[in-house]
């Protein structure tokens, strides 16, 4: 590192002195080392530098003395040159490597939610009011191919249908990117509200088997923790071709990350890096991709149902239709605004298409293929609301994954560190001092409270629209209606504009 | 009877239950007050030790046969027949800490208030529904609940 570094601070540390009691709790919480005491002079300050802005110490502070504060732009204004890409350029050429960072893409792209608004009847069919009435969240994920004939009712390679009580999953995090404590909030909450949780490419670790049945077991191209009783232990099993985040990318879980628990799980040696080769290697053509789901299917006596998760990109209709037809239960189809916990900054912010688009096109696509009842559809990346959720529903997914809005539920604070590991909220990290902060039976009770109210909400919606399942919802595009999009856009999304009648 | 028990897993070592205890053995019951004005920092009953990662709340157990009781020279410290809890009556004590050499769980701090000896002992926040120390703790990192004995 330089000895003079050309960036200030981004943020500022602000201490009332009035209200501190000089508890220390900030010193212990700050995962970041930027809130420091010296017990000579009895004395709190704080390292400016250091600070990522993600709130523990506010949080924890019983006197409500601290407020992070945003230092402003280090140079003057300027449009085009924002202090995004000043600190980039200063932070590579101090170290010369490729920019990491956490979470979702966080740049100012549209997001079509936000210009989409959805129905309600009035007075000719009557809204129905969910306190009152039975409303259906409960939806099957899996293939729907009618059988026909005899010998195909009799198909034994037919896998069955997986309910879940709302349309509403959690997305892949694997044990190893997130901690123990945090993977356990999930897969507890998944099974307390009857939904599913995904093991990432991480494995599911030994004493989480007794939740195995609300998982979604994936397998990744590093195919860690992969092994007969996993796929047998699971509900559905994933093959994860991609992620939003990263399209295109591996994964890389640096050694540091893989303490001996997550190696066990993994099945790797200790302290090892845990690579997730971009491609699968055995995996270059949908023919293969059909190879591997029915390796899988076979392995499983076909009693699971295969998912497939690619990144929303360019061509996602004409990839969907080639998995659908490889044989694939599931498509999983992750938007660029999906989270990770370690990717190339430029990928992140630059690779991949709105997830609004993906579904409509898949949907669109697979419908004019005749073959949209041989999938299942879930969409993933940036849900933020129940509203999105129901969203994406009347474009055509049959049900989402939530990674982020999970973790934020969980305490997560978006301040994007999470490739170090050092997380202040004891979620990304594998270092028992900082995990021991996240206590499951809290976090589970947060999520499950997430999952209930979203699904009351979506209830209020399809209320209102006088629809009483949410297997109703899928695909009806006339439940919206668009506000400021262009034709192509209006087009691509299948929706009419605002003002527009049936 | 019911005791303060620690979850070790979950203690994230924030030490709250200090700030917490302290508060509510103040004469104002206000944060700001019991430190600015009572000076009472440093004065918890609860402490959480450390031996990082790990971190745990100690505080006094309520023995069935305490020898703080048994040692104290002016009957001070005592245990209430009817709730088990052991507490010292401020005024009586005499400062000679033999309560606090006698604790073999090093439960007893000396210290002080206004001028006079007072022994820093858990009192299991005696005349409320649940220690202060347990209400606050931000991760449930302690419970207060009826366990055998021996537990
Ligand atoms: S806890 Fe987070 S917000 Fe507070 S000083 Fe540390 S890094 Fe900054
Ligand atoms: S947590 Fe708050 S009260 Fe405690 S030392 Fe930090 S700033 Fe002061
Ligand atoms: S308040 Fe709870 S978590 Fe914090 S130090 Fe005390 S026992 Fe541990
Ligand atoms: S202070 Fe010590 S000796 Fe006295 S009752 Fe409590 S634990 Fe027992």
């Amino acid at each position: 590192m330089p000895t003079l570094s050309l960036m200030p601070p981004e943020f500022r540390v602000a201490r009332d002195d009035n209200k501190c009691i000089k508890c220390l709790a900030c010193v212990r919480q700050c995962g970041f080392d930027a809130q420091q005491y010296d017990a000579e002079d009895d004395r709190l300050y704080a390292i400016d530098a250091n600070c990522v802005n993600c709130q523990r110490c506010v949080s924890i502070c019983p006197a409500g003395a601290l407020t992070i504060y945003k230092n402003p732009p280090p140079m003057r204004p300027n449009a085009h040159w924002t202090e995004g890409h000043l600190r980039n350029i200063v932070k590579q050429a101090e170290t010369g490597g490729v920019l990491l960072t956490g979470m979702g893409n966080d740049q100012p792209f549209p997001t079509y939610f936000d210009r989409l608004l959805l129905n309600a009847s009035q007075v000719t069919n009557p809204s129905i009011d969910p306190l009152r009435e039975p409303m259906e969240l409960r939806t099957y994920l899996g293939s729907r191919v009618e059988p026909v004939t005899l010998e195909e009712c009799r198909d034994k390679t037919r896998t069955p249908l997986v309910p879940i009580e709302t349309p509403i999953m959690f997305s892949a995090m694997s044990y190893g990117s997130i901690s123990h404590e945090a993977f356990a909030s999930l897969a507890r909450a998944a099974k307390a509200f009857g939904t599913l949780f995904n093991t990432g490419e991480g494995g599911l670790p030994e004493d989480l088997y007794e939740y195995a049945d609300h998982a979604v077991v994936q397998v990744a191209s590093g195919r860690f923790g992969v092994h007969a009783g996993y796929l047998n232990a699971g509900r559905v099993i994933e093959i994860k071709i991609g992620q939003g985040a990263k399209p295109g990318i591996g994964g890389h879980l640096p050694g540091e990350k893989i303490t001996a628990p997550v190696a066990e799980t993994r099945m790797i040696p200790e302290g090892t890096d845990a690579l997730s080769p971009a491609p699968h290697h055995d995996i270059y053509s949908i023919e293969d991709l059909k190879q591997l789901i029915f390796t899988l299917k076979e392995a499983t006596r076909y009693q699971k149902p295969v998912s497939v998760k690619i990144s929303a990109v360019h061509n996602v209709a004409a990839i969907a239709s080639g998995i659908a037809r490889a044989g694939a239960d599931i498509i999983a189809i992750d938007g660029f605004r999906g989270g990770t916990g370690a990717a190339p900054t430029m990928i992140r912010d630059h690779v991949g298409i709105p997830i609004e688009l993906a579904i409509a096109a898949v949907d669109q696509r697979l419908r004019e293929e005749g073959i949209r009842n041989r999938v299942s559809l879930v969409a993933a990346g940036g849900f933020r609301s129940s509203a999105d959720v129901v969203k994406a529903i009347a474009l055509g997914a049959d049900a989402v994954y939530i990674a982020t809005a999970a973790l934020i539920a969980l305490g997560c604070h978006l301040c994007q560190k999470c490739y170090t590991g050092k997380c202040s909220w004891g979620i990304a990290t594998q270092d028992p001092y900082r995990s021991r902060r996240l206590n499951p039976e809290i976090g589970a009770e947060r999520l499950y409270n997430l999952l209930r109210g979203w699904s009351h909400e979506i209830k209020e919606m399809l209320g209102g629209m006088g629809i009483n399942s949410i297997e109703s919802l899928r695909g009806n595009r006339l439940h919206l209606r668009g506000v400021g999009l262009n034709e192509v856009e209006l087009k691509l999304l299948g929706v009419k504009h605002a003002g527009e009648a049936m | 009877m019911k005791k303060v028990y620690a979850r070790p897993a979950y203690c994230m070592n924030c030490h709250l239950c200090e700030v917490n205890c302290i508060v509510a053995h103040s004469r104002s019951r206000d944060l700001f007050r019991a430190y600015k004005r009572e000076n009472l920092r440093g004065t918890a009953r609860v402490i959480v030790e450390e031996r990082l990662p790990l971190s745990v709340a100690v505080q006094c157990r309520h023995c069935d046969d305490p020898r703080c009781v048994a040692g104290c020279i002016s009957g001070a410290m005592v245990k209430d027949p009817e709730t088990g809890i052991v507490y010292c009556q401020e005024d009586k004590c005499v400062g000679c800490w033999t309560c606090v050499a006698g604790c073999p769980y090093g439960a007893i701090r000396p210290g002080e208030k206004n001028g006079r000896p007072v022994p820093l002992k858990c009192d299991l926040c005696r005349e409320a529904d649940e220690p202060a120390c347990v209400a606050g703790c931000p991760n449930r990192a302690l419970v207060f609940e009826e366990r055998r004995a021996g537990a």
